[in-house]
């Protein structure tokens, strides 16, 4: 930028030494701003975990690690452990990915592989539509609409038509509210995150990647499988860590429909409880300085079930990335 | 939400130092505005006073619904005037308050009442405390349970599952159902016991009155709890309860004001008014409702300030009531208002704590 195409008025050499000079306080300044900004971030994330996690700490102390392993939660009495919250997170953000996956998966196919042209922009936005509905518009809909739709169809599909109610996923009463409920609505949820980028992904595939499949007389099927897959295979893995990060943090939705009771239940009809729900429903009313503290303690908790779930996740991509190179 | 909560207990000092600067002689600007933080469930009346004493008087005050345990948290860092709560502060948490004494003022009153969907029973369902108790306990499981049937002699009731909903988000509501239940029940009193959560021994919770009002009316066999304002609002079913005296009561603002009164006339000089009015004696009195009170220290340090939100307490408390019916909350009781308005008196202005 700085060479351009400037006209030079000096001779040759006394010009590039003032611009260089001149340059150099400049690039100095520059670099320093942009380092303080570069570091600013992840200074900010240390200290709001340094924070929540010294708020969280009498909490820490005063249960151990059984504040991680029990199951009881009595404000009254001031007894706090978060199993059920960090169960309850964990299985609700898994079941949403379990079945977004798939689904995002045949969207990004659809569009990159086979839809017509004139369809793929409309029914790409559309999708991506799907992340701009507010949060507590999903509850609402959870709510007056799936509720019902997975309690009067869905629930007596899975238990009587494909015997699934003999199981322990899916015995007990169906109410409504329950782990079930939260995976679906977190699945709609994260499905355009997923679709999204994987739909990318697949379109950056080479052509050429697609024409020597075929060159060797693969079907549509085996090209896709042999040679599209296989290359984005990094790319769509990233797209659904994005996808289960948003899940693990997600409240509002979750919070009106799971149901909110302390139990970890085989059964995902059984009502259940998140982290971020358990923050979001007590933070407001909570008095008790122990009790403030445990809350804390959940939010540092969920903080640094997150931070794992993403080294994981970077690890998993690296080294699924480093097998393909070996591969290819 | 924790960066704005750390940022407020940071602030507290300055704040502190500013008031008491004030205090120190030094003359604040006359447009001084009232602040207070606190309960969402007084908030529609709150408000409504708050613009109509304006109106009248040019003093802005200005409150932030942030939740009672919010409340009383600002109170005590000494980060608003006066603050607003569903429950009364416990001794603790009144001693850890940094400047001094608290008095409690009660302003209107809330009752909760039981809402549910029971298929082919259309006029109101009869309880007692303690079958509302064990309903909540998980104890009594079915709608044509033998002690439901017989508290309902004229009402078929249905062969079906009782499904408990209950607040999962802490809640004045909470605290006064729970009271309730403590007050009439030995084994809820020693099991979840009272608070504005509790460890619910059965079904499942729902987010906000609304949430739970949602999940009854959608769900056949269920019982919830909700505010009288919002099921009157919202034309829910709710139950007649027996109270203390023996008679069903249905909740109304009468029923409700009937309870304090009962309480009132048995309630000793010293009280500190941090008082429960659960399973109220007396005739015609609504047994689940309570106070909601507005807290502010003894030793008003700012005298200016604690002037201004004298003559608003006292406004309220004599002209208050009229508005308070309106908009579904029970106002207090004569013989209550003028005891109240001597208690004003012990504040003092200007002191040091």
């Amino acid at each position: 930028m700085i060479s351009g195409s400037a006209p030079e008025p000096a001779g040759p050499a006394d010009g590039l030494a003032a611009r260089l000079s001149g340059a150099g306080v400049g690039d100095a300044a520059y670099r320093t701003a942009i380092t303080f900004f570069a570091v600013a971030v992840p200074i900010l994330l240390l200290l709001i975990a340094w924070e929540v996690g010294l708020a969280g700490w009498p909490a820490f102390r005063a249960f151990g690690p059984g504040f991680l392993a029990s199951s009881t939660w009595d404000p009254v009495r001031g007894v706090f452990g978060a199993a059920p919250a960090i169960y309850g997170t964990i299985v609700s953000s898994i079941l949403a990915l379990v079945i977004a996956t798939p689904l995002a998966l045949g969207v990004a196919l659809f569009l990159s592989e086979f839809a017509p042209p004139w369809l793929r922009q409309p029914v790409a936005f559309l999708v991506d539509l799907l992340a701009a509905v507010p949060s507590v518009v999903y509850g609402l809909w959870g709510i007056f609409v799936l509720l019902p739709v997975l309690r009067e169809h869905v629930i007596p599909f899975l238990r009587d038509t494909l015997h699934l109610g003999a199981t322990p996923l899916f015995s007990g009463p169906a109410y409504g509210p329950s782990m079930f409920a939260a995976g679906v609505i977190l699945a709609i949820m994260v499905l355009p995150y997923i679709s999204s980028v994987s739909r990318e992904v697949l379109l950056a595939v080479p052509r050429s990647q697609r024409e020597a499949a075929l060159a060797l007389g693969a079907t549509r099927w085996e090209t896709i499988r042999g040679a599209v897959l296989p290359y984005a295979r990094s790319g769509i893995l990233g797209g659904v860590i994005l996808g289960l990060g948003r899940a693990l943090g997600e409240t509002m939705a979750v919070t009106m429909l799971i149901g909110n009771t302390h139990q970890i239940s085989s059964s995902l009809l059984a009502p259940s409880y998140t982290m971020a729900s358990l923050i979001a429903n007590e933070f407001a009313e909570a008095t008790g300085d122990l009790h403030v503290s445990a809350l804390m303690a959940v939010g540092f908790t969920l903080f640094c079930l997150t931070l794992v779930v993403n080294a994981l996740a970077r690890w998993l991509v690296w080294r699924v990335t480093r097998d393909a190179g070996a591969t290819r | 939400m924790f960066v704005v909560a750390l940022g407020l207990v940071a602030c507290a000092p300055s704040d502190r130092q500013a008031s008491d600067t004030a205090a120190g002689g030094v003359a604040a600007s006359s447009g001084v505005a009232l602040t207070g933080a606190g309960a969402t469930f007084p908030y529609p009346i709150y408000s409504k006073w708050f613009s109509d004493y304006a109106a009248r008087t040019g003093v802005k005050i200005n409150y932030q619904s942030i939740g009672s345990g919010g409340g009383i948290r600002q109170l005590a860092e000494g980060t608003v005037d006066f603050g607003a709560t569903d429950s009364p502060m416990k001794d603790e948490e009144m001693a850890s308050a940094k400047g001094g004494p608290i008095l409690h003022v009660p302003t209107v009153m809330g009752a909760v009442v039981a809402t549910y969907n029971v298929p082919g029973v259309s006029q109101p369902l009869k309880l007692t405390g303690e079958v509302l108790a064990d309903i909540f306990l998980g104890r009594i499981r079915q709608w044509d349970d033998a002690r439901l049937a017989a508290l309902n002699p004229d009402v078929t009731l249905p062969n079906r599952e009782i499904l408990v909903v209950h607040r999962s988000d802490g809640s004045g509501t909470t605290y006064i159902f729970t009271d309730y239940l403590s007050a009439v029940s030995p084994a809820w009193k020693s099991g979840p016991g009272t608070g504005k959560e509790v460890q619910w021994p059965a079904g499942l919770g729902a987010k906000g009155n609304e949430g739970v009002a949602g999940q009854v009316k959608q769900t056949p066999g269920s019982i919830g709890y909700v505010e009288l304002a919002y099921a009157k609002q919202n034309r829910l079913p709710f139950a007649s309860m027996r109270n203390a005296s023996g008679e069903y009561v249905q909740p109304t603002i009468e029923s409700v004001t009937a309870a304090a009164a009962g309480v009132a006339q048995q309630l000793p000089e010293s009280t500190d008014y941090r008082i429960s009015i659960v399973n109220a004696p007396g005739k015609g009195a609504y047994p689940i409702a309570s106070f909601t009170w507005i807290i502010l220290y003894q030793n008003q340090a700012d005298a200016e300030k604690g002037q201004k939100l004298l003559d608003f307490l006292r406004w309220a408390l004599r002209e208050g009531g009229s508005s308070a019916a309106a908009l579904d909350y029970a106002p207090l009781p004569a013989e209550m208002v003028a005891r109240l308005e001597q208690r004003l008196g012990t504040v003092t202005l200007g002191t040091r704590a």
